[in-house]
C-alpha cells in the first residue's frame, strides 16, 4: 500500500518509491529527503480539510506531504 | 595578505544564516545573483590580519536542484558558473539534532572532492535533548574536519573562525572516489557508530504540534495570530505613518517659506517631497509585517501555518505559503509582495505576486467612501442591512473572488503542468534570536529604500512634470492641469474611456492618480476646480452626485477593484520579479480586467436604468 493509507499515529516501513513518469523530480526529491527502503515512517498529523496535506516523520525530520506526493511512497505496515 | 573565500552551504533550517550573521556581523551585502531573483548574501570578517569573505548560499536539500535557489547552490559548489566568487573552502552547516537528513547532503557534497569542513551547528539544542555526538568518530567516518558551533551564542563560532584562519588554509582537495556504499546506508552506519539519541524528536515539538496542528484548536490559534498580525499592520503602523507625513508636510511648508513661488518650489513640494513621503510612509507597515513574518519563520510556526492552510489555497492554484502575503496585501500590496519571498516554489511565488494587487488595499478606501457616500443612498434594505455597507462589502468580495479566479485561470494556462511540490519541512520549534531578527529587518528596509524608493521617487517627479507643464497662459480661468501634458493626454484618451462611462475629467484625474489610489480623490477635486485641501474634498461628493450618473459611479468603483493605479506597487513587482516583461504583463492584465468589468457594469447599469 502507499503512504496515504497510513493512519494517524501509526508507523510503517518504507519499501520504495514509485515515480509517476520518467525523470519524476518529486520522486527523486523524496529519495533525497530520506524516503528510502528500510526507513521507518509515521503519520503525525493530518491537515484540516480532508487530511491533505499529511504530516509524516522520517528519521528525525517532519515533512508535510500533499496526498499526491505521499501516494508515490510504498509502505509495508509494520510494528 | 591573500583573501580566503568561504561558502556556507547546508540544508534549510540548519541555522546557516544565523551562523553567517555570527561570522560576519552586520557587514553584509544583500543583492541578487545575476539574472535571477535569488538573494545573494555576502559578508566578511578579519581575524589576525586575514580577510575572510563569506558567501551564504541558498539552503538546499540536494545537488539535484529543484528550484532556482538550489540551482545557484549547485552551480557555485560544483563551480560550473562564474558568479564572481570562487570558494577556497565549503563550510557545510548541519543541525546536530537533524543528522539523518543533513549528513546525506554532506556526503553528496564530499563527493565533489572540494576542500570542505562540517560545522556541527545547534550543539546547544542537541545537548538539551540529551543527544550525544562523538565528534572524533564522526570526523573519522566522514573524512573531513568537524567543528561544533552554536550560531546563536555570542562566542559560538569563535572556534570555527580560528580554524578557518589558522588551520585550514591548506586543506587538501580530496579524491572524489565515489563510495560504493549507498549514501543512506552510510549515514545510518555513521549515526549508529557515533551518535546516541534518546528520542527521534524533541518532546516539546510533539506537545506543541498536538495543539498547534489540531484541526480545531490549531485553526483557532492560527486565526488569532493572523488577526493580531493584520491588526498590527493596519492599525499600529498608522501613528508612525501620520508622523512621517506630518514631518514631510512640515518640510514642504518650511521650504515654501524660504523659497519663492516658482518651478523649483513646485518641483520640491509636489515632486520630490511628495515622492519621499510616499516612499517613507510604506516603511512602518513593511517593518511591522516583517517583524511578524521573520519571528514566525524563526520559531518554526510559519511552515505550520502553511501546512494548515495549504489545501484551501491549493484549490485555486496557490500554496499555503501564499496566505500571509495575500492577507497583508489587504493593508498594502507593497509589503505583501515583498513577503512572497517566503514562498520557495518560484511559480507559486510569481502567481502570488500577480494576484496580490487585486486585494482590497487600504488606499482604495478613500475612493470607495467618496463614491459610495455620494451615490449610494444611506438606507436600510431587507430591514437589517445598510445599503452603503453592503456595496462596500460587495467591493471587498469582488476583490477576493478575483484573487482566486485569476490564480485559478493562471494555473489552468500554465504551460508547465508538472506537479507543484509541497514537500515542506516542519522544523523544530525555536526561540527567535533578536539579533538575527534585527539584521533581517534591516535587510528588508534597505532593499525597499534603495531599489523601490528610487523608482517611486523618479516616477513621482515624472508625474509632477506631466501635470505641471506647460503652464497655463496668463489669465486662464480653468484648472491649470487642463493645459498640461497630463491634461492633453487625458483629452486624447477620453474617447477610449467613453464606453465605460468615464468623462474627460475622470480620465484626467486618473493620470496623477497613478501615484497612489487615494490621490484620485484630490485629483478629482483639482480637475473640478476645487481646492485640493479638506474643504474642497468635502464639497466634492456633492459635485460628483450632480455631474455623474449612477452608472458612471459604479463603473469607477469597479475600475478601482482592478486597476493598478499605484506606481509603488508596479515598482515593487519590478523589483521582486526582476523582469520588466512580467511587470508589463501584470500591469496589462490588471488594466485589461478593469476596463472589461467597468464596461460590463456601466453598460448593464445603463441598460437597466
Amino acid at each position: 500500500m502507499d503512504l496515504t493509507h497510513l493512519a494517524i499515529g501509526k508507523q510503517a516501513l518504507v519499501t520504495g518509491i514509485s515515480p509517476r513518469a520518467e525523470g519524476d523530480a518529486i520522486a527523486q526529491r523524496l529519495l533525497d529527503l530520506g524516503f528510502v527502503a528500510g526507513e521507518r515512517v509515521s503519520c503525525v498529523a493530518l491537515a484540516p480539510w480532508g487530511g491533505d496535506p499529511m504530516l509524516v516523520q522520517i528519521g528525525f525530520t517532519r515533512f508535510a506531504l500533499r496526498r499526491s506526493e505521499a501516494a508515490r511512497i510504498q509502505i509495508e505496515a509494520g510494528t | 595578505m591573500n583573501t580566503l573565500q568561504v561558502a556556507l552551504v547546508g540544508n534549510p533550517n540548519s541555522g546557516k544564516t544565523a551562523l553567517f550573521n555570527r561570522l560576519t556581523g552586520s557587514r553584509q551585502k544583500v543583492a541578487n545573483y545575476a539574472g535571477v531573483t535569488v538573494e545573494r548574501k555576502e559578508g566578511q570578517f578579519v581575524l589576525d590580519d586575514r580577510l575572510v569573505r563569506v558567501l551564504d548560499l541558498p539552503g538546499a536539500y540536494s545537488l539535484n536542484a529543484s528550484s532556482p535557489d538550489e540551482q545557484i547552490t549547485r552551480e557555485i559548489c560544483v563551480g560550473s558558473t562564474d558568479y564572481g566568487f570562487h570558494p577556497d573552502l565549503l563550510v557545510c552547516v548541519v543541525d546536530a539534532t537533524n543528522l539523518r537528513l543533513h549528513l546525506r547532503f554532506v556526503l553528496e557534497l564530499k563527493a565533489l572532492g572540494k576542500p570542505m569542513l562540517v560545522a556541527l551547528n545547534m550543539m546547544d539544542a542537541a545537548g538539551k535533548r540529551g543527544i550525544d555526538i562523538d565528534i572524533d568518530k564522526l570526523q573519522q567516518a566522514l573524512g573531513v574536519p568537524v567543528l561544533p558551533t552554536v550560531a546563536v551564542a555570542a562566542h559560538g563560532a569563535d572556534a570555527l573562525k580560528n580554524a578557518l584562519v589558522h588551520d585550514l588554509q591548506t586543506l587538501p582537495a580530496r579524491d572524489s572516489g565515489a563510495d560504493a556504499e549507498d549514501a543512506h546506508q552510510q549515514v545510518r552506519r555513521i549515526l549508529s557508530e557515533s551518535v546516541s539519541m534518546p528520542r527521534a524528536t524533541a518532546e516539546l515539538d510533539d506537545r506543541l504540534d498536538r495543539w498547534l496542528l489540531h484541526p480545531v484548536f490549531g485553526l483557532l490559534i492560527l486565526f488569532t495570530v493572523l488577526f493580531l498580525m493584520f491588526q498590527a499592520v493596519y492599525a499600529w503602523a498608522a501613528p508612525f505613518q501620520d508622523g512621517i507625513s506630518a514631518a514631510v508636510a512640515w518640510l514642504s511648508v518650511t521650504t515654501g517659506s524660504v523659497l519663492p513661488d516658482g518651478i523649483l518650489l513646485s518641483l520640491l513640494q509636489d515632486g520630490v517631497f511628495a515622492g519621499l513621503g510616499t516612499v517613507l510612509e510604506f516603511l512602518p507597515q513593511i517593518l511591522i509585517l516583517f517583524t511578524f513574518i521573520l519571528a514566525l519563520e524563526e520559531t518554526g510556526y510559519l511552515p505550520r501555518a502553511a501546512f494548515l492552510l495549504d489545501r484551501a489555497m491549493f484549490a485555486s492554484g496557490l500554496t499555503g505559503r501564499s496566505f500571509i502575503p495575500l492577507l497583508s496585501s489587504y493593508a498594502c500590496a507593497i509589503p505583501g509582495i515583498m513577503a512572497t519571498r517566503s514562498i520557495q516554489d518560484p511559480r507559486d511565488r510569481l502567481a502570488t505576486i500577480m494576484v496580490a494587487p487585486l486585494t482590497t488595499c487600504s488606499a482604495r478606501l478613500p475612493v470607495y467612501t467618496l463614491l459610495i457616500g455620494a451615490f449610494i443612498p444611506d438606507q436600510r434594505v431587507l430591514g437589517w442591512f445598510n445599503m452603503q455597507g453592503m456595496v462596500l462589502f460587495g467591493l471587498y468580495l469582488f476583490g477576493i473572488v478575483s484573487v482566486f479566479g485569476v490564480a485559478w485561470v493562471m494555473k489552468r494556462f500554465n504551460r508547465q503542468q508538472s506537479d507543484h511540490a509541497l514537500l515542506l519541512e516542519l522544523p523544530s520549534y525555536r526561540l527567535p534570536n533578536p539579533r538575527d531578527l534585527l539584521i533581517g529587518l534591516w535587510d528588508r528596509a534597505r532593499i525597499f529604500l534603495r531599489r523601490v524608493g528610487g523608482i517611486i521617487l523618479t516616477l513621482t517627479v515624472l508625474l509632477w512634470f506631466l501635470s505641471s507643464f506647460p503652464a497655463p497662459p496668463e489669465g486662464y480661468s480653468g484648472p491649470a492641469i487642463d493645459v498640461s501634458f497630463a491634461g492633453r493626454l487625458g483629452h486624447f484618451l477620453a474617447p477610449l474611456f467613453a464606453p465605460i462611462g468615464f468623462n474627460w475629467q475622470i480620465v484626467l484625474a486618473l493620470i496623477p492618480g497613478m501615484a497612489a489610489r487615494e490621490v484620485a480623490v484630490s485629483g478629482l477635486a483639482t480637475v473640478y476646480a476645487l481646492s485640493s485641501d479638506e474643504s474642497g474634498i468635502s464639497q466634492l461628493g456633492g459635485i460628483l452626485a450632480n455631474e455623474w450618473t449612477l452608472a458612471t459611479a459604479l463603473s469607477v468603483l469597479t475600475w478601482y477593484v482592478f486597476a493598478p493605479q499605484c506606481i509603488s506597487t508596479i515598482a515593487t513587482i519590478k523589483r521582486e520579479t526582476n523582469s520588466w516583461k512580467l511587470t508589463g504583463i501584470a500591469v496589462f492584465y490588471l488594466f485589461g480586467l478593469a476596463y472589461l468589468f467597468s464596461l460590463l457594469v456601466y453598460q448593464s447599469a445603463v441598460a437597466l436604468s
